[in-house]
C-alpha cells in the first residue's frame, strides 16, 4: 500500500522538505507568518485535489468552492456540537463534502464538456445563495457561522469545564493556531499529496487519464466511465472539503463567501497557472496566487520608493509611479498579465517552463535552435517502413 | 431469414435501422460462424458502418436483435457489449493519444481482467507485472516496441492502426470487428496489414471485416455479404461473389480494379 515508484518517492521527499521548511524559506519573501503559511498549505491541498478531477479526467468543474464551503461549515458544526478536536472536525468535513459531491457529481456528470462545467457552476452558486437565505439556520447567513460560549460541545463538556472565553481547536493540548496550525495543515497536505501520487500512478489513475484522452474509446474498451468519473469527482470534492475544514480549524469562522464562484475560478487559475495534470504544478500555482493576494497587494508607494532608492531621483519617481499600478490594489493586473503570458507561451503552465529549462540543460550538447525545445518523449519516431 | 446454426457466434437477426425516413438497414440478417472471417462489402452509404454501430451498441436498431452466443446484445451499452467479447477497430484509429503506447495496450487488458469498473488505487502500474508482461508481448508481436514509451498521438497513421488492433487483441475478444482496416494505406502497408490479419486468422478468431479494397477482401474472407442500400443483396464465398452478376452491377461494376 505504501510502495510507490522510486521517482514518486523522491518527489514526495523533496516536496515534504519544501513544505516543512516553508517558515524558513518564505521569510526573505516576507511571507513567513502563520496565517499566510496556513493558507499556503490549505490552498495547495485544495489545488492538488482539484487536479485529480481537472488534471486527470479533463472535466472542468466550476463548483469546487461549494465543497470548500460545506467542509468549513461541517467543521465548525463539529466544534459547536461535539468537540474542538481538529481530527473529528476533519471527519465531519470529509463526510459532508463527500456526500455533497456525490449528489452534485451524480447529476452534473450526466453531461460532459461545457455543460458539465455550467451544471457545477449552477450548483455552487445555488449553494452560495442558499447559504445566505434559506439555509441561514445552518449557516448563520451574513454573520457567518461562529463559535459561541453557549455551544453544547457535548464531548468536550464530559472532560472539561466550560471556560469563560471562546475555545480554540486543539490536538493533544496544542492549539491549532500559529505555527502548530500550519504544521497540522502541512501534514494533511503531505498526506493528500501522497494519496494524489498513489492515484496518479495507479491503474485507476490511468483510467482517468484515458477518459481525458478518449472517453469513447474507454467505453468501447469495456470501461464504464460514469462511475470512474463519479469517484474522481467525489475524491476531489473531499479534498476541497478537507481544505475547507482546515480553514475552520485554523480560524473557526465559516462564511458563505467561500462558496462564491470567484473562489472556484481562482482554483481553476491556480491549476492552469501551475500546470494542469502535474502533481506539483497546482501547488505552485496556489502559492503564487496566495502570495500575490496577500503580499503583493500590501505593497505601497513607500515600499517601492525603498526598493528603487538606488535610482536617480527623477527617474525613481517615474519608475515608482508606473510600478505602483501593478502592486497594492493593482495586484490583479500583475496576476492577470502573468496568467496571459503563461497561457500564451507555456500552455502547460509553470511546470512546462521547468521542464523546458531542464530539457535545455540536459541537451546542452546539441545546439537547439530558437525557442523550440524538443521533448524526446513526444518526438514522433521515424517510420521504419517506407510508403506511409 | 438466415437460420442460426450451431457454430454461429454472432447472429444479426432481422435488423432494421431508420434515420428519419431513410432506411439505413432493412431486413439485415447475418450469421457469423465460429473462426470465420466474414467480409461485408458494398458501395458508400450502403449501411456498413451503421451495421457495426448497431452491433457495438453505439446505435440502437429500430427493430431486430443482435445475439452473441445466445445472449442478446441489443439494448446494452458499448462497455457491456465489449465485456461480452466484442472488440472493434475503427475506420480512423481510436486510441488514447495522450497515453504512451504501453499504457494504451495495458488499459484494455485491465478492462478484460477487472471488468467495467474497479477502483484499483493501491497498486501502482509497475506492480501489475502480469498485465505489463502481456502488454509487452503483444507490443513486440506487433513491432511497436521501438516506440513503447512514445505518446500514441505522435505515431504515424499506420502505427496507430496497428496499435488499435493490438489494443483489441489483448482482450482476446470473442469476435473482432474491423472497419476498413486498410483505408488510406499504401499498397505496401496494406499487404503488411493483410499478413497481420492472416496471422490473427490462423488463431481461429472470428472476425467481421468491412472493406472497400477487393484485394483485401478476397485474400482474407471466408464468406462475403454484399450490402446495398441497407439490404443484403448477395452472400457467399469470395469466388461466388466475384461471379455474381447482381453484385457486379451494384458494386463491382462501378469500382472494379
Amino acid at each position: 500500500m505504501f510502495n510507490i515508484p522510486k521517482k514518486d518517492a523522491i518527489t514526495f521527499v523533496l516536496f515534504a522538505i519544501v513544505v516543512l521548511t516553508m517558515p524558513i524559506w518564505l521569510a526573505p519573501l516576507g511571507a513567513s507568518y502563520p496565517g499566510l503559511l496556513q493558507k499556503f498549505a490549505i490552498y495547495a491541498l485544495l489545488a492538488v485535489g482539484y487536479n485529480i478531477l481537472f488534471g486527470l479526467t479533463g472535466y472542468l468543474s466550476f463548483g469546487h468552492a461549494a465543497f470548500l464551503g460545506v467542509g468549513s461549515y461541517a467543521a465548525v458544526w463539529s466544534f459547536k456540537l461535539l468537540s474542538m478536536n481538529p481530527v473529528l472536525a476533519l471527519v465531519f468535513a470529509i463526510f459532508f463534502s463527500g456526500l455533497f459531491a456525490l449528489a452534485i457529481g451524480f447529476i452534473s456528470l450526466r453531461r460532459s464538456g461545457i455543460y458539465f462545467s455550467i451544471l457545477t457552476l449552477a450548483f455552487a452558486q445555488m449553494s452560495y445563495k442558499l447559504a445566505y437565505s434559506v439555509l441561514s439556520p445552518i449557516t448563520h447567513g451574513e454573520n457567518g457561522l461562529q463559535l459561541t460560549l453557549q455551544d453544547p460541545r457535548a464531548i468536550d463538556m464530559m472532560f472539561i469545564e466550560r471556560g469563560s472565553s471562546l475555545p480554540t481547536s486543539s490536538l493533544f493540548g496544542i492549539p491549532m493556531n500559529g505555527y502548530a496550525g500550519f504544521y497540522f495543515c502541512a501534514v494533511i497536505l503531505l498526506i493528500g499529496f501522497f494519496i494524489a501520487q498513489k492515484i496518479t500512478s495507479s491503474p485507476f489513475g490511468m483510467m482517468l487519464k484515458g477518459i481525458k484522452s478518449n472517453e469513447d474509446r474507454m467505453n468501447y474498451t469495456g470501461f464504464n466511465t460514469k462511475p470512474y468519473m463519479l469517484t474522481a469527482f467525489v475524491i476531489s470534492g473531499i479534498y476541497a472539503g478537507v481544505a475547507g475544514g482546515l480553514l475552520s480549524i485554523t480560524d473557526p469562522l465559516a462564511g458563505a463567501e467561500r462558496m462564491q464562484w470567484t473562489a472556484s475560478g481562482e482554483l481553476v487559475l491556480m491549476t492552469i497557472l501551475g500546470g494542469v495534470g502535474t502533481l506539483v504544478g497546482p501547488v505552485i500555482g496556489a502559492w503564487i496566487i496566495k502570495y500575490f493576494e496577500n503580499i503583493f497587494s500590501a505593497f505601497n508607494e513607500s515600499v517601492l520608493h525603498n526598493f528603487f532608492a538606488f535610482l536617480p531621483d527623477n527617474f525613481e519617481s517615474i519608475v515608482v509611479l508606473i510600478s505602483s499600478k501593478f502592486v497594492g490594489e493593482g495586484w490583479h493586473l500583475t496576476l492577470g498579465l502573468m496568467f496571459v503570458l503563461v497561457v500564451v507561451f507555456l500552455p502547460g503552465g509553470i511546470m512546462e517552463g521547468v521542464r523546458r529549462i531542464s530539457a535545455r540543460f540536459s541537451n546542452r550538447k546539441d545546439p537547439s535552435k530558437g525557442e523550440e525545445v524538443i521533448d524526446p518523449e513526444n518526438l514522433p519516431k521515424p517510420d521504419l517502413k517506407k510508403g506511409e | 431469414m438466415v437460420k442460426a446454426s450451431n457454430n454461429t457466434v454472432l447472429h444479426v437477426a432481422d435488423v432494421h435501422k431508420t434515420f428519419g425516413g431513410l432506411h439505413a438497414l432493412a431486413d439485415v440478417d447475418l450469421a457469423i460462424e465460429e473462426g470465420k472471417t466474414h467480409a461485408i462489402i458494398g458501395p458508400n452509404g450502403a449501411g456498413k458502418s451503421t451495421l457495426l454501430n448497431v452491433i457495438v451498441g453505439k446505435l440502437a436498431p429500430t427493430r431486430g436483435t443482435v445475439v452473441l452466443d445466445g445472449e442478446v446484445l441489443t439494448g446494452k451499452s458499448p462497455h457491456e457489449i465489449n465485456q461480452m467479447g466484442v472488440a472493434r477497430v475503427f475506420q480512423t484509429p481510436e486510441i488514447f493519444p495522450d497515453l504512451s503506447v504501453f499504457d494504451n495496450v495495458m488499459a484494455p487488458a485491465f478492462a478484460k481482467r477487472d471488468g467495467s469498473f474497479k477502483i484499483n488505487i493501491f497498486n501502482s502500474l509497475q506492480s501489475e507485472k502480469d498485465i505489463a508482461q502481456e502488454a509487452e508481448e503483444i507490443i513486440v508481436d506487433f513491432g511497436l516496441e521501438p516506440m513503447i514509451n512514445t505518446h500514441a498521438g505522435a505515431l504515424s497513421r499506420g502505427h496507430k492502426r496497428r496499435l488499435e488492433l493490438a489494443m483489441c487483441l489483448i482482450q482476446k475478444p470473442r469476435i473482432l470487428l474491423l472497419d476498413e482496416p486498410t483505408a488510406g494505406m499504401s499498397r505496401h502497408d496494406t499487404n503488411t496489414t493483410i499478413d497481420l490479419l492472416k496471422k490473427i486468422k490462423s488463431t481461429g478468431m472470428t472476425k467481421i471485416i468491412i472493406e472497400h479494397d477487393m484485394h483485401v477482401v478476397f485474400s482474407l474472407a471466408d464468406k462475403v455479404s454484399v450490402l446495398a442500400q441497407g439490404r443484403i443483396i448477395a452472400e457467399g464465398s469470395p469466388d461466388e461473389i466475384r461471379a455474381n452478376p447482381k453484385v457486379k452491377e451494384a458494386y463491382l461494376g462501378e469500382s472494379s480494379e
